[in-house]
């Protein structure tokens, strides 16, 4: 995983986005953005290239669930991996964000070592899936 | 409006009469029957509702005169509300104290880390005898240095992990007042339940069940209120989204 590569973290709560930029730091990403919601989410996205989203679900404005439903209808941006970090755990609420085709699922409360396992796999299905 | 109305022996003698004079072309004979059966059964609608009316009548009264449920929509919702919004900064709060002092003893430990190996090679050529008197001053030099910087980091650690301890004292506050909410809400839940229960009986028949949106999102689990398809772990959604294609 490149360590320099752009991060985008989207939390309505700013102590969870505090917590995965600090989990991100340990990881070796400081190259992190911060947003409270997918409707500012968005525009930033589009504004600048994001190599990564980490993105809550439940969110007042724009939920998570539409965020990725817009990023995956956007031309420029449909290749960006998204990993939903979540506190909805329900079976329906999963199969949902898979077929909107979320890059990953992480189900709050989470581990930094979760985190980055779930960051590997994604960046290694996503070479095997290139190459 | 499903009425049970008593179906006895004289329904059926007047059922029987009804048929006798109809085969018997005795029209006005059959009509007065017919009327009589539709009296009966229009009292005792009338009976029904009117006592179905009383009861609302007494109820809405009783609810009127220990004007709990208007107190509760007054004051106690709202009140409810400021005090989770409190739970919501003072849970804000704790976190933020918390995340400051980790972020601040990150770099003191990175840095005592640091000069530590530093010192540990300078250590190692020592006692390899590779090293020269003027080395060997500097070394001991830095070591005396190491010693005061040890004990200033040290401190200032323990310092933020005491402030770590008492950031988690919101515990105790919001789950005090996450209690009173709780209780206030059991109160509004038994007045409801009350009104639901008279509403019933004016709706029976009624499919009262509203449509539950099976997708709709519960957010942190419940201990104990998980629903049926609730996944209890992150080793429980990996294995779902592994039968997904994942």
């Amino acid at each position: 995983m490149n360590k320099d590569m752009k991060i985008l973290i989207v939390d309505d709560f700013s102590t969870m986005r505090r917590i995965i930029k600090n989990l991100l730091r340990e990881l070796g990403f400081n190259n992190t953005t911060e947003a409270d919601d997918g409707q500012t989410a968005l525009p930033i996205l589009k504004k600048n290239k994001f190599d990564f989203v980490v993105t809550d679900w439940n969110m007042p404005g724009m939920t998570g669930l539409d965020l990725l439903k817009a990023i995956r209808a956007d031309a420029a941006l449909s290749a960006t991996p998204v990993l939903m970090v979540t506190a909805e755990r329900k079976r329906e609420n999963i199969v949902d964000a898979a077929q909107a085709g979320v890059n990953g699922y992480i189900v709050k409360p989470f581990t930094a070592a979760t985190l980055r396992e779930k960051m590997e796999g994604i960046f290694k299905r996503l070479e095997s899936g290139a190459a | 409006m499903n009425m049970r109305i008593t179906i006895g022996k004289d329904n059926l003698d007047q059922a029987r009469a009804l048929v006798e004079h109809l085969e018997q072309d005795d029209v006005e004979a059959a009509g007065r029957v017919l009327d009589e059966i539709t009296n009966v059964r229009e009292s005792e609608l009338f009976q029904e509702v009117g006592k179905l009316t009383r009861e609302v009548h007494d109820t809405l009264n009783t609810f009127i005169t220990d004007k709990r449920l208007s107190q509760v929509a007054e004051e106690g919702i709202p009140d409810a509300r400021d005090r989770l919004d409190y739970v919501i900064t003072l849970t804000d709060q704790a976190a933020h104290r918390t995340l400051t002092a980790v972020e601040e003893c990150q770099p003191l430990a990175e840095k005592l880390d640091a000069r530590a190996n530093e010192l540990g090679g300078a250590w190692s050529r020592f006692l390899q005898r590779d090293m020269n008197a003027d080395d060997f001053r500097q070394m001991s030099r830095e070591i005396r240095e190491f010693f005061d910087l040890v004990a200033g980091d040290a401190s200032q650690i323990n310092g933020k992990l005491n402030d770590v301890l008492m950031a988690q004292e919101f515990q105790d506050l919001t789950g005090q007042i996450i209690r009173r909410v709780i209780g206030m809400v059991q109160d509004l839940e038994n007045d409801l339940v009350r009104l639901i229960k008279i509403a019933g009986k004016l709706n029976e028949g009624d499919d009262a069940g509203a449509d539950d949106d099976e997708k709709s999102l519960e957010g942190p689990p419940i201990p104990g209120r998980e629903s049926d398809s609730t996944m209890a772990s992150q080793d429980e959604v990996d294995e779902l989204l592994s039968g997904l294609g994942f």
